[in-house]
């Protein structure tokens, strides 16, 4: 049977200031084959101008979760439970006026793929200023000089002719420069970035990221960073939270999450991920099965199926209780402190070459 | 975009060229005898070979075609009289030019499709947008399943329902009948209304479809997705974005109903006993009038081709990556 | 046939290469016309996705094409496999030119060359049973294995790391990483020579992306099958390639042994490319150990591509002379042998950080070159 122990029951010490604060998020979609439980008691912190990284594979609640924030899942097949508090204000509860005026004015998102993210409709400029109209009650004029304005700060070249440009006249980074303007137009405080890069090349990945990194540090805006690519995140995030099939499997700063990391799952992402500096004389060590279904998600701990290290804990604990993620630095495994650190020093670390 | 017109504009004529060619062939220089069909039934040689001659049966077949299509350009001069441009020719079954023939027909023909159209895109396509927008609520569970119901009629079942109690059961309209619209316009809405309505019925379900599943695509778009994330209203996206990509496929469909249906929409017609495009191409292939079959054919492949352009010209008006490449 | 699979160690090492030449390109062109103009649209230019390619790939061995996207490395191995003919330029496998062959003349060669795609879910046709996709190449080349072919099938898909009780199934029920190995087994099915690899882990998740890396690994070596692997993600071509081309804009700028091009590349856009890998730095409290660039905008258009050096309107060594004369890929003084580069005035065989940050970005530039307390007196005002 499964033991579910209320994970993260006690409300976390919130942060410094508090600035975005979820607790307990839970997000069921009702599908054909029945409910979908995608995040299963999330809690999370995020400070003002800072930046936290949620790394996952597909299906790990990510994505969902920062739909969630901005309010933006479908209301007709999704139930969401648990709180969502920005700057003192819970938005989970708050009606859809409300967050409108919250959505691209104090929360912003950019996508993955700014070609679909943008409407082929309407010009660039047009797109940028629309919500600065909307949330700074700007005219049509001002709105528009914003518009080039932004477009020249996120390093469009000539941006008063391309503003009149539409996304289809843009290549892939200048959209996405394009997008990263119409979620900063309104100076936000949280900028939500969902894999931003990832549909970007190597080379425009890289300025794309100093971009939004120097742009952080001139608006002072708080970024939650979603990606599946540990190298982005170990230079975007100053806290690191990783996720497995619905709910987070550690956390903490980045030099604690990466440089000595505490959950098998986190062992296994890097064991798995070549590096420009990995001894070559190593094969990769992947994680051996696949993902699970969330629709019949193994019980107790849900990375135990594919688990290499069960069998050091006692008896069948981690199939049947779900381990808890205390706040701040910790990692949800049923290992002792001490085993997870002496595994890691001893057989994770020197595999990393 | 004009070269874009043009260039469509051009390849249209050359099409139609090549429509009116292959007409020719197929039904003139195929074996069935044109001059025997002409003739009729208590046909003499000496007729005939009047028949033939009066034709230009007796020339060369490159000279024929070249009559005829010239003949469309410049008209043509037949024994019976002149057949001025466009000519196509003279029914062989009234002796009337095929051209003027057309032409008594295609106001009737032209008031059932814009008519209809008008209805089923103001009501059909209305209908699918709400119950888009109000997906899931009972709003959109009536038009879902009325729509259903709907399209699953057809004209000859829905037109004499109508017609017996409206018409014959309590006296409360007239049979249909048309009115030139510029001789007396509420005679003419009046006459119509019937077969317009019963027809537009029929294609409202069928666009109400349509029009919520192609909007429920395009709520779900990304970029429609990025619009809400910006803070704008639902009801803005809805308009503003969601709107305009829907638009592609009804504009699509509605192409290709409107210039079939300009090319004669028989079933109404003969439901209704009326007399338009679709009823000329029936009475000529009852009656094996080939120039009025041949006739009415053109005239279609005409629309077909113009509506054609203008769907291709709306397209690059929703969509700017198609004007602007 | 079973021996086959099971080739012992010896050619394992990977790093012996062999000196004849299983694949020889040279001179290879692809353009791919581009419909304009008016009144009558005619061809008005041309996508010049490759532009005089040449490389060597010899028996056995791993060779890696990195490049971003539009670099041509996709069309390279289309040209390779056939998929495409080559508009010039000479393809030549164990001696023969197949350049130009005719779909008759390829036929022998087909089953020695062959594919593995990107997309696991488009690649396998979802209405055949796994057996029917692995064995449907050796039933198109008229091959009866001993045993006949549910055999091999089973025996396939065991070395692919799948349950052989599974041939009946469909692949829609398999994960993305365990119908890639379906792939994997159909490009096995007819013991080919030689596997041109186009992005064989891009769409996988990280977990998965290492068990495919592996496995492909093992049949490169265990089987000596020579790869072309075509990859954008640089880490993951040099796990797997002895040598390693970077292509930029339907051309080769540089190749050379792994060691060369990731630790020693003279061509600033192969340094470019490695400073942009994110990376994880598994050592704390160090500074960055790698140098920064950062480019200046996207790929041009292979429609109109630079003349000369192609990659000059990005480059921040460019002068005139890369304008007007294009380089030779030749090696360089200083280079080991077969490190071939393309570049009038080649960078330092080093990727260390440098004195100064290379950064081209105008927006970048702009934002960094505020002194911070500045943008901070703004942010409140």
């Amino acid at each position: 049977m499964t033991t579910v122990t209320k994970a993260e029951g006690a409300p976390a010490p919130t942060g410094p200031d508090g600035f975005l604060s979820v607790r307990d998020l839970q997000v069921t979609f009702s599908t054909e084959d029945g409910p979908v439980k995608a995040v299963d008691g999330l809690s999370f912190d995020l400070d003002r101008g800072t930046t936290l990284g949620i790394v996952g594979e597909s299906g790990s609640g990510k994505s969902v979760t920062n739909l969630t924030i901005l309010g933006l899942h479908d209301p007709l097949f999704t139930t969401v439970d648990g709180e969502i508090v920005l700057d003192g204000k819970e938005l989970i509860t708050a009606t859809e006026k409300e967050m409108e005026r919250l959505r691209g004015n104090r929360v912003a998102m950019i996508f993955q793929d700014p070609l679909t993210a943008l409407s082929p409709f309407y010009s660039i400029g047009r797109q940028i200023a629309e919500p600065y109209m909307k949330h700074n009650g700007a005219s049509k004029k001002a709105a528009w000089e914003r518009a080039v304005e932004m477009l020249a700060k996120v390093g469009i070249p000539n941006p008063k002719e391309r503003a009149r440009d539409y996304p289809h006249q843009f290549s892939g980074g200048m959209r996405q420069r394009a997008m990263i303007a119409m979620a900063l137009v309104c100076d936000p405080d949280l900028l939500i970035a969902d894999e931003p890069t990832t549909a970007l090349d190597v080379t425009v990945q890289a300025q794309i990221l100093d971009l939004l990194k120097d742009l952080q540090r001139e608006f002072g805006t708080g970024i939650v960073f979603i990606t599946h690519d540990l190298g982005v995140i170990a230079d975007m995030a100053d806290d690191i939270m990783v996720m497995y099939a619905g709910r987070a499997v550690e956390r903490g700063t980045v030099d604690e999450v990466l440089r000595s990391p505490q959950h098998p799952y986190t062992w296994g992402l890097l064991n798995s991920m070549p590096r420009l500096d990995s001894d070559l004389g190593t094969p990769l060590s992947p994680i051996p099965g696949t993902p699970p279904s969330l629709l019949t998600p193994p019980p107790g701990c849900r990375f135990h199926p594919r688990c290499t290290f069960r069998d050091r804990v006692g008896g069948d604990r981690c199939a049947t209780e779900r381990p808890l993620l205390a706040p701040d630095r910790s990692s949800a495994c049923h290992l002792g402190a001490e085993q997870k650190r002496t595994i890691f020093v001893e057989e994770i670390r020197p595999r990393l070459g | 975009m004009l070269q874009f017109i043009i260039r469509r504009t051009v390849g249209a004529f050359v099409t139609l060229f090549l429509i009116g060619a292959a007409t020719f062939f197929l039904f003139v220089a195929a074996p069935s005898d044109y001059a025997s069909l002409a003739c009729g039934k208590d046909c003499s040689p000496q007729r005939l070979a009047d028949i033939r001659d009066a034709l230009g049966l007796n020339l060369p077949l490159a000279q024929q075609f070249w009559d005829f299509m010239s003949g469309i350009v410049t008209g043509r001069d037949y024994p019976t009289g002149h057949c001025s441009a466009p000519c196509l020719g003279v029914s062989f079954y009234s002796g009337d030019m095929v051209w003027s023939t057309i032409m008594d027909r295609f106001p009737l023909t032209l008031t059932l499709t814009a008519g209809g159209a008008v209805v089923f895109l103001l009501i059909g396509v209305g209908a699918g947008m709400i119950a888009a927008y109000r997906r899931g609520t009972l709003v959109d569970k009536v038009a879902t399943g009325a729509s259903m119901v709907l399209s699953s009629f057809q004209i000859y079942f829905l037109g004499p329902v109508v017609l017996t109690i409206l018409v014959y059961g309590t006296g409360w309209m007239e049979d249909p009948k048309y009115v030139p619209l510029t001789q007396d316009p509420v005679g003419w809405f009046v006459g119509m209304s019937i077969p317009v309505c019963v027809m537009a019925t029929i294609f409202t379900a069928q666009y109400t479809r349509m029009a919520r599943s192609s909007m429920i695509e395009q709520l779900a778009e990304d970029h429609v997705r990025t619009a809400r994330a910006k803070g704008m209203s639902r009801r803005y996206v809805f308009l503003r974005y969601a709107w305009r990509g829907s638009l592609i496929p009804i504009v699509t469909v509605l192409g290709i109903d409107v210039s079939s249906m300009l090319g004669g929409a028989v079933v109404t017609e003969l439901t209704f006993s009326l007399q338009g495009i679709g009823r000329l191409a029936v009475d000529g292939a009852v009656n094996k009038d080939l120039p009025l079959t041949m006739g009415v054919m053109l005239f279609g492949a005409f629309f077909i081709l113009l509506i054609n352009i203008l769907t291709d010209i709306t397209y690059a008006w929703i969509d700017p990556r198609i004007r602007l490449s | 046939m079973t021996e086959d699979l099971v080739l012992p160690a010896g050619r394992g090492t990977g790093d012996a290469v062999a000196p004849e030449p299983l694949l020889q390109v040279s001179g290879l062109v692809k353009h791919f016309p581009v419909k304009g103009g008016f009144p009558i649209r005619r061809t008005v230019g041309a996508v010049q996705a490759v532009d005089g390619l040449d490389l060597v790939v010899h028996a056995g061995e791993s060779f890696g094409l990195v490049g971003e996207s539009g670099c041509g490395k996709s069309t390279t191995g289309r040209l390779i496999t056939r998929l495409l003919e080559p508009t010039h330029g000479t393809i030549t496998y164990r001696g023969r030119d197949i350049g130009h062959a005719t779909r008759r003349q390829l036929a022998p060669i087909r089953s020695e060359i062959q594919m593995i795609f990107q997309d696991p879910y488009s690649s396998l046709n979802p209405r055949q049973t796994v057996g029917k996709i692995i064995s449907g190449p050796m039933e198109i080349n008229g091959i009866e294995p001993e045993g006949g072919r549910e055999k091999r099938v089973r025996e396939l898909l065991e070395i692919v790391g799948l349950n052989p009780e599974h041939f009946n199934r469909f692949p829609h029920e398999f994960s993305g990483g365990q119908r890639q190995r379906i792939g994997v087994a159909r490009a096995l099915a007819l013991e080919p020579k030689l596997i041109v690899a186009d992005e064989p882990v891009s769409a996988l998740d990280v977990s998965i992306q290492a068990q495919v890396v592996n496995l492909l690994q093992q049949v490169q070596r265990e089987l000596g099958i020579a790869f072309v692997f075509i990859a954008h993600d640089l880490a993951v071509v040099r796990h797997f390639s002895q040598r390693v081309a970077v292509m930029y804009l339907g051309k080769i700028i540089e190749v050379g042994d792994r060691d060369s091009i990731y630790t020693r590349p003279r061509h600033p856009y192969t340094h470019a490319l490695l400073s942009a890998v994110p990376e994880v730095n598994l050592v704390s409290g160090e500074g960055p150990q790698r140098e920064r660039i950062r480019l200046a905008g996207d790929v041009p258009s292979p429609i109109s591509p630079p003349s000369g050096c192609r990659f000059r309107t990005r480059c921040w060594k460019a002068q005139d002379k890369c304008a007007a004369e294009e380089p030779p890929l030749i090696r360089l003084s200083g280079n080991r042998d077969g490190h071939l580069t393309a570049c009038h005035f080649p960078e330092e065989p080093t990727t260390e950080p440098r004195d100064e940050d290379i950064v081209l970005d105008p927006a970048l530039t702009a934002l960094e070159d505020r002194p911070a307390a500045d943008a901070e007196a703004e942010r409140e005002g």
